[in-house]
């Protein structure tokens, strides 16, 4: 009964993809190995693994960045497992780890945001920002509390990181794609600035109830936010748990629960090394 | 020298960079706008120049074969282009490419080497008929502003456009365009195609000013273009689309203004193609010699 309901509000389903990378070759890489996957429409999702599991190549195979070997990608029932990536972007947005990728360096803030604005519509010869527009990027920077609202004319390149991945992520969610992918998007902010990007993060998503996948090292972070949690190793998921399962969870259940179910020993120490240093817990 | 010379020099620099200033706001799109290093101008320059004089010939309107002139230019940059975009050929070797084909088919449009158009009806001896503008620097100049500032309002608008603006963002970031929906490959091809349209758009109207078309006059255009957009950056530090442009501008002119100099010191005419390339070497080593005086780290030297 409830696998009946859950299939009819998926919204992004993979089935059975597969992605190899370097074929043939001695450094062949099986980065995702058959993956089945029906993301529901409002899932706020966060997705773990060590390094390699294929947390990242699952995110640029539903981008479009490249197709996968095999397997079978639909939204909301449209077959998209050929589409590249700026078609794919018309309904999904992406803030990566790294904030120089999200914007553009030598154009404004406004001009920033009337690119993301405009995500899956079509350009025309309009002046790309009117005080209407103006209106709206305000109404979105408030919310971050950097005051950015007032800075529309500053140049992207003259902002520090945190602003940057601050204002990626406003732009990434401003034309409300159907997807959110979020890659490790705050992993490399300073603890304070990480927490307003994981606030506003959580506020959006709530808010529109945007579909979300989130793309996370820390294991901590991925208990704390989302409605589901699921674990990669060598190229498949090994958890997958929903709201319920994973509320009394600590960080060593998640790891009792990955060695069991990888059949391996936990390996990746960098998120155990320091489980209580997680962003908002300790540091604010 | 007195101040009518003075006046003189001046005013023909500005006339010649204006003219020359459609070629450095072309080669500004494709090198900073859109950081595509596109080396087809030397080729897309005598292009324009060749259809221009060509249709001038055969008794076309001047400000039609201006146009086809423009025309023509797009062409060529639409094919480094797709060259580019389509064939993934690297943009310097797809530029040099179609530089090098262009060459012959220039040759092929003209029909011979030379191509005089002394006798013919130009912009310039229709300008020239107008009450006041009688004077050859005069209407040289008044043709060159009034053509000037069409373009300079025309790319200052598209380049604040939707597509002007994903245009621009492809050079500071194709992944964060992509990721806006935006195909990289058009915008590419669309800024390479304007920028050898505005290219062709000089070589036709220098080709009027001077009265003929030679298939070699394009020689030394991209570092003529480089180095009028690098002054024009050093003198102007521009910040906004208006002043990027007019540095573009205002470089081509301080750059025609130091040969105009150079000229009445006494230098030879053919010597001038190696101070270009000397203007250019010391603006682009300068700023890396400042940083390694200062010691500051320093990334390995870009391949283009």
């Amino acid at each position: 009964m409830i696998i009946v309901m859950s299939e009819n509000k998926s919204l992004l389903k993979l089935r059975r993809i597969s992605k190899v990378f370097s074929k043939g070759t001695v450094d062949e890489v099986r980065a995702l190995d058959k993956i089945d996957l029906n993301v529901n429409s409002g899932d706020y999702i966060a997705v773990i693994g060590s390094n390699g599991a294929g947390k990242t190549t699952l995110l640029n195979i539903i981008a479009g960045v490249y197709p996968p070997e095999r397997g079978e990608i639909t939204l909301n029932g449209r077959n998209i497992t050929r589409l590249c990536e700026y078609r794919c972007a018309n309904f999904v947005g992406r803030v990566y780890q790294d904030p120089h990728v999200g914007t553009a360096t030598k154009m404004t803030i406004e001009e920033n945001m009337a690119m993301a604005l405009l995500r899956g519509q079509p350009r025309g010869l309009r002046v790309a920002a009117n005080k209407q527009r103006r209106e709206l990027f305000r109404a979105a920077l408030t919310p971050l509390g950097l005051g950015l609202e007032n800075r529309l004319n500053t140049l992207v390149g003259t902002l520090s990181g945190g602003q940057r991945q601050a204002l990626a992520l406003v732009m990434a969610t401003l034309s409300k794609p159907a997807i959110l992918l979020l890659d490790e998007h705050i992993a490399t902010l300073d603890p304070r600035t990480a927490q307003i990007v994981l606030d506003l993060t959580d506020m959006i998503v709530t808010r529109e109830k945007m579909t979300t996948i989130m793309v996370t090292h820390n294991m901590e972070l991925a208990l704390r936010h989302g409605n589901r949690l699921i674990m990669m190793h060598k190229g498949r998921i090994v958890v997958d748990m929903n709201q319920a399962q994973k509320a009394d969870l600590t960080v060593h259940d998640l790891v009792v629960a990955f060695e069991r179910a990888s059949g391996e020993e936990f390996v990746d120490d960098s998120v155990l090394l320091h489980p209580g240093n997680v962003v908002g817990i300790s540091d604010l | 020298m007195d101040p009518a010379a003075v006046g003189r020099l001046l005013s023909f620099s500005l006339y010649e960079g204006l003219v020359y200033g459609f070629l450095a706001l072309g080669v500004y799109l494709t090198f900073r706008v859109l950081a595509f290093p596109d080396l087809t101008v030397d080729g897309s320059f005598v292009l324009g120049a060749a259809v221009a004089a060509v249709l001038i010939v055969d008794g076309v309107n001047p400000f039609l074969a201006t146009l086809a002139a423009l025309g023509a230019g797009v062409c060529a940059g639409l094919a480094t282009s797709l060259l580019n975009t389509k064939l993934r050929i690297p943009a310097l070797l797809a530029g040099i490419l179609v530089m090098v084909g262009l060459y012959s088919i220039n040759l092929r449009i003209m029909g011979r080497p030379n191509l005089p158009l002394l006798r013919e009806v130009t912009i310039f001896s229709l300008a020239s008929q107008l009450p006041g503008l009688e004077t050859r620097l005069v209407y040289q100049l008044v043709v060159a502003v009034v053509l000037a500032v069409i373009v300079f309002f025309i790319l200052n608008w598209f380049l604040r456009t939707e597509i002007g603006l994903a245009l621009r963002a492809t050079g500071d970031n194709e992944q964060m365009v992509r990721g806006a929906g935006v195909d990289t490959d058009k915008t590419t091809i669309l800024g390479v195609s304007i920028a050898n349209g505005l290219i062709a758009l000089s070589g036709g109207v220098v080709a009027q000013a001077q009265g003929f078309v030679d298939v070699n006059m394009g020689i030394g255009m991209i570092i003529m273009g480089l180095a009028a957009v690098i002054i024009g950056e050093a003198l102007f530090r521009p910040k906004g689309v208006a002043r990027l442009l007019l540095a573009a501008l205002g470089g081509a002119f301080v750059y025609r203004l130091v040969l105009s100099l150079a000229l009445r010191a006494g230098m030879a005419p053919g010597d001038l193609k190696l101070v270009t390339a000397a203007i250019v070497i010391i603006a682009l080593a300068v700023p890396y010699l400042q940083k390694r005086i200062r010691r500051e780290w320093l990334p390995p030297a870009p391949r283009w």
